[in-house]
């Protein structure tokens, strides 16, 4: 497999996709290429970045009202 | 986890064509369900913090594409060459995720990228990056983007996803794979 193949299969292999055969030469590729370890490495790396991009407070008067429904749904219930 | 507060009312056209199922299917046994069932005050607080960035992200998506939508309309109205407007709506989710030229004759790499090693850890985890990455992600295809946000900000997985989105398994992938790699493509011209 080429390089230009490998990096359009990175995403299959980091979800798991990828049949037995095709990750196993996805894997022999990877173990001899500086290159596509490290773009393996940046994808991984976004992705985690692109996690880390979920924090973001909650507003108290929203959390406030929030859980104010939810109080009156568990006395209602 | 708990994905209900996504799919009760969906910000799409309800005529959407549905694949392979318009509903996600859920394992029986949620325990954020179980313990919302339970009147569980700081499981739902929990949730809600959990949940609401992501919640954000993704009614943005859509409040974006409307307001963009809108400037279009507007735009043509007053008969405004705003063509770029028009194409950030229909940009398409094809073409290669890395620029071709980094690719010799024979198909492998003749520019590799980096692997950040040497980037310290201050710089990669540090506001300014997780800005860029949000602003990478806001410059996603929309497409593009409510998979990017459902997958690796609300962390459902690909099944859930496609359920949700009411697209194939292959085209999830796609969709994901291309938002990555934009995502990098940005951070690669940030950090190297």
């Amino acid at each position: 497999m080429t390089c230009k193949e490998i990096v359009e299969l990175m995403t299959d292999y980091l979800d798991g996709f990828l049949s037995p055969s095709r990750r196993a030469k996805f894997e022999q590729h990877i173990s001899g290429c500086d290159g596509c370890r490290a773009y393996l490495t940046q994808l991984k790396t976004a992705r985690m970045l692109i996690g880390r991009t979920a924090a973001e407070p909650v507003p108290e008067p929203l959390k406030a009202e929030l859980m104010n429904a939810f109080r009156y749904w568990k006395a209602a219930s | 986890m708990s994905v209900l507060l996504f799919s009760h009312q969906t910000p799409w056209p309800e005529d959407r064509p549905t694949y392979p199922d318009p509903r996600v299917v859920r394992d029986p046994i949620d325990p954020d369900l179980e313990a919302l069932r339970s009147a569980d005050e700081a499981a739902f607080e929990a949730l809600i913090t959990r949940l609401h960035g992501p919640m954000m992200r993704l009614a943005m998506t859509y409040l974006r594409d409307r307001a963009a939508a809108e400037d279009a309309v507007r735009a043509r109205r007053r008969k405004e060459s705003r063509i770029l407007t028009f194409t950030s709506l229909f940009r398409r989710d094809g073409g290669p995720t890395v620029d071709p030229s980094r690719f010799g004759a024979d198909r492998m790499w003749s520019s590799p990228p980096d692997s950040w090693t040497n980037v310290p850890e201050s710089r990669l985890l540090g506001r300014e990056t997780i800005d860029r990455v949000r602003a990478a992600i806001d410059d996603l295809s929309p497409k593009q983007r409510e998979v990017v946000i459902l997958r690796d900000v609300a962390g459902l997985d690909a099944d859930e996803v496609c359920g949700l989105l009411s697209i194939s398994p292959a085209n999830q992938r796609v969709r994901l794979h291309r938002g990555r790699a934009s995502v990098r493509k940005s951070l690669e011209d940030y950090l190297t």
